[in-house]
C-alpha cells in the first residue's frame, strides 16, 4: 500500500526536477529570513539566484547541531514567532535542549510523511494504532500521532510506560499496530510472556520501531515474539521527526521521503560528497519546512544511499539501517546522551571530580546505564551515609539534566584508564 | 585524647583488602584496631595503628582513597553494664555516634567511637571520670 504514489513512484528526472525548483525557493526563503545563512551565503558570495539545482547542494554551507545550540532557542526559524503552532525539543549537550519549530503548514508535512510511513506498514483506516512513543516535547508521540489520524485510523495514545496497562489495553482494543522504540517492543513481547499471555491474543499485524539503532538480530526477536512484521522508521527531531525514511513490507531500507528533505551522503572527515552507494554520513535538506528549513544538517549517522526502484514500487531513494555514528553521541532510551553532558554534572557539583566512565548495557531489552565515578580524597568521606548521599545526588543530578535514570557506581581512584591523557569515557556493550 | 583514624574506601573486589594489609606491613605498622564498613558495591576501612601519618602517605602512594578522622578511644569495664553506662551518658548529652567498634581484653574493654562532636563528647566522658585512652596509649613517640 502506497499513501502518495503519485511522489512515492515519481519518475527519479521528474522527482529532481521538483526538488530543483522546492530548493530554489528554500534558499531564497532562507536568505532573507534567516540572518544566519544570509550572513553564511554572503560570505561565501552566493546570491539567492544563484542556485537552481540539486547538483549545486555541495556548494552550499553545513548545518550543525552547535549551530542550532549557538542560536538558541529560536534564531534559525524563518518564520515570526506568530507562525509557529508547535515547539518540540531534544536534549542537548550543553544542557540546552535542541529547539524545532512547526508552522500550521509543517505539521501538514510531517503528517503526510508519517501517512506514508504507517501506509508502508499496511497500515489503515481500519486499524488501531498503538503508541507507546513518548508524548511531550519528544518528537515521537505526537509524529506518528498526526499520521495515524490522517490515514483514519484509531488512535490509542498511551505514550510510554506502565507495561502491564499496556498489554492489557492491547488486548482489550485489539490493537493492530504498534508504534514504539523496538528495545521498548522486546520489553512488552517478554512481558507479555512473563504474564503468561500468548501472543494469539493480539491482533497486532506490524510494528513501526524507531528512535534509536537496532540490529537485524533483534527485529528478528521482535518479529518472532510479536508475531508481526517489524520495520524501521527514521527520523530526527531537527529534520521533522518521525517520518524523515521508512521501510515498506520488503525491508529493502528505508524509503527517504526526499520530495521534502533531501538526502546526500558526506565523507564525514573531508565533507565530500560521496556518490549513492558509499557508505559515509546522511545529511539532510528540509526544502519544504518553513519554520526551520535547515540547510545540508549533518544528521551525524553513516549510511549508504540507493536509488533503486523497490519491489514495492517506489522510486524514492532508499537508505540502508543506521550503521552507526560519526560522533560520541550515545542514544539510551530513545534519549541523545553526550559524555560530555555527564562530565558537565561532575563538574557542576563540588564533591566530585570528572574521572568518569559509561557503561551501556542492555538488560531485559532496555538500555540502562551505568555511571562509574572516582571517590578521591576530597570527597571521600569514611561515614557510608555521606558517600551513599553523594551517589544520591550524583542520581539526581544526571536525571533533572538528561532526563535520564542511571546507576551511580563509586570506583577507587585510578580505576579508570587514562590513556594518553585522554581518558575512555564509554563502554558500549549492546550487541546491536 | 583524640586518636588518629585511618579511614580507607575499598571496592568490592577480591585481593583490595590484602592489598592494604601487605602495604602497612612492610611499612612495619601495627594496626590495633579495625572495623569494616560495607554497602553492596563498596567498603569503607577503618584502622587504628601505631603510625596513621606514615600509614596515610604509603596508602595514598598506593593509589588508595584514604583519610584521618578523629576518634576516641573509650576504656569501659569488660562486664555487664559497662558500655552501657557509657552510652547513656552520650545520649543524655544529646551527642549522636556516627559508628563505633570494640575490642574486649581480659577486664577492660576499648571502644573507638565516632561522634558529630568530638570534644565535646571528650569534656562529657571526662566530667564523668570514664577512662579514654590516651594518644601515646596507641602511637609510637
Amino acid at each position: 500500500m502506497i499513501w502518495n504514489e503519485f511522489i512515492e513512484c515519481m519518475e527519479r528526472e521528474r522527482l529532481v526536477k521538483l526538488q530543483n525548483k522546492r530548493l530554489s525557493a528554500m534558499i531564497e526563503r532562507v536568505y532573507y529570513n534567516v540572518p544566519f545563512y544570509r550572513r553564511r551565503f554572503q560570505e561565501m558570495g552566493i546570491e539567492p539566484g544563484d542556485i537552481k539545482n540539486v547538483d549545486q547542494l555541495k556548494q552550499l554551507p553545513f548545518t550543525t547541531k552547535q549551530d542550532l545550540r549557538d542560536n538558541y532557542p529560536f534564531g534559525l526559524f524563518a518564520v515570526p514567532i506568530s507562525e509557529v503552532v508547535r515547539v518540540h525539543a531534544s536534549s542537548g549537550t550543553t544542557g540546552k535542549p535542541t529547539v524545532v519549530g512547526y508552522t500550521r503548514k509543517d505539521i501538514d508535512i510531517w503528517s503526510e510523511v508519517m501517512a506514508r510511513t504507517l501506509t508502508a506498514a499496511k497500515a489503515g483506516k481500519n486499524d488501531v494504532v498503538h503508541i507507546a512513543y513518548g508524548y511531550g516535547l519528544f518528537t515521537g508521540g505526537l509524529g506518528v500521532h498526526y499520521g495515524a489520524e490522517k490515514i483514519g485510523a484509531t488512535v490509542i495514545p498511551i505514550s510510554g510506560g506502565n507495561t502491564q496497562r499496556q498489554l492489557q489495553l492491547m488486548v482489550d482494543f485489539s490493537s493492530t499496530i504498534l508504534a514504539c522504540t523496538p528495545s521498548y517492543a522486546l520489553h512488552l513481547a517478554e512481558a507479555l510472556s512473563e504474564a503468561g499471555i500468548s501472543s494469539d491474543v493480539l491482533k497486532l499485524k506490524a510494528g513501526v520501531f524507531g528512535a534509536e539503532p537496532w540490529s537485524e538480530e533483534m527485529r528478528k526477536e521482535i518479529e518472532e515474539k510479536l508475531r508481526i512484521k517489524a520495520l524501521d522508521i527514521y527520523g530526527l527531531s531537527e529534520v521533522i521527526g518521525p517520518g524523515v525514511a521508512a521501510e515498506c513490507m520488503e525491508q529493502k531500507g528505508l524509503h527517504v521521503f526526499e520530495d521534502h528533505f533531501i538526502p546526500e551522503i558526506v565523507d564525514p572527515e573531508t565533507l565530500e560528497v560521496l556518490p549513492f552507494g558509499q557508505l559515509g554520513e546522511l545529511v539532510f535538506t528540509c526544502v519544504t519546512k518553513e519554520a526551520l528549513p535547515l540547510l545540508r544538517y549533518r544528521t551525524r549517522d553513516l549510511t549508504v544511499l540507493n536509488a533503486d526502484k523497490c519491489y514495492c514500487g517506489r522510486t524514492i531513494v532508499r537508505m540502508q539501517k543506521c550503521l552507526g555514528r560519526s560522533d560520541d553521541m550515545l542514544i539510551i532510551r530513545g534519549v541523545n546522551v553526550f559524555p560530555s553532558q555527564i562530565e558537565t554534572v561532575l563538574l557542576e557539583m563540588s564533591e566530585t571530580k570528572p574521572h568518569y566512565l559509561l557503561i551501556v548495557d542492555r538488560v531485559n531489552n532496555l538500555d540502562v546505564l551505568e555511571v562509574w565515578v572516582e571517590v578521591d580524597e576530597q570527597f571521600f568521606s569514611d561515614e557510608i551515609k555521606k558517600l551513599e548521599s553523594i551517589r544520591k545526588k550524583i542520581q539526581h543530578n544526571i536525571q533533572s539534566s538528561l532526563g535520564i535514570s542511571a546507576n551511580i557506581k563509586l570506583v577507587e581512584p585510578k580505576t579508570i584508564e587514562r590513556s594518553e591523557g585522554k581518558a575512555k569515557r564509554v563502554i558500549d556493550k549492546r550487541k546491536l | 585524647m583524640i586518636i588518629k583514624q585511618l579511614s580507607i574506601f575499598l571496592e568490592n573486589k577480591s585481593g583490595r583488602l590484602t592489598e592494604v594489609t601487605e602495604t602497612l606491613a612492610s611499612a612495619d605498622i601495627n594496626i590495633s584496631a579495625f572495623s569494616l564498613a560495607e554497602t553492596a558495591e563498596y567498603g569503607v576501612l577503618r584502622l587504628i595503628v601505631n603510625k596513621p601519618e606514615e600509614a596515610e602517605k604509603v596508602l595514598k602512594e598506593k593509589g588508595f582513597s584514604v583519610n584521618l578522622t578523629d576518634v576516641i578511644g573509650l576504656v569501659v569495664p569488660h562486664q555487664p553494664g559497662g558500655l552501657h553506662r557509657a552510652l547513656k551518658i552520650l545520649s543524655s548529652e544529646g551527642i549522636s555516634v556516627e559508628y563505633m567498634y570494640a575490642f574486649a581484653l581480659s577486664d577492660r574493654a576499648t571502644v573507638i567511637i565516632r561522634t558529630d562532636a568530638i570534644q565535646h563528647t571528650i569534656a562529657v566522658l571526662q566530667q564523668h571520670k570514664m577512662e579514654l585512652l590516651k594518644t601515646s596509649d596507641i602511637y609510637e613517640i
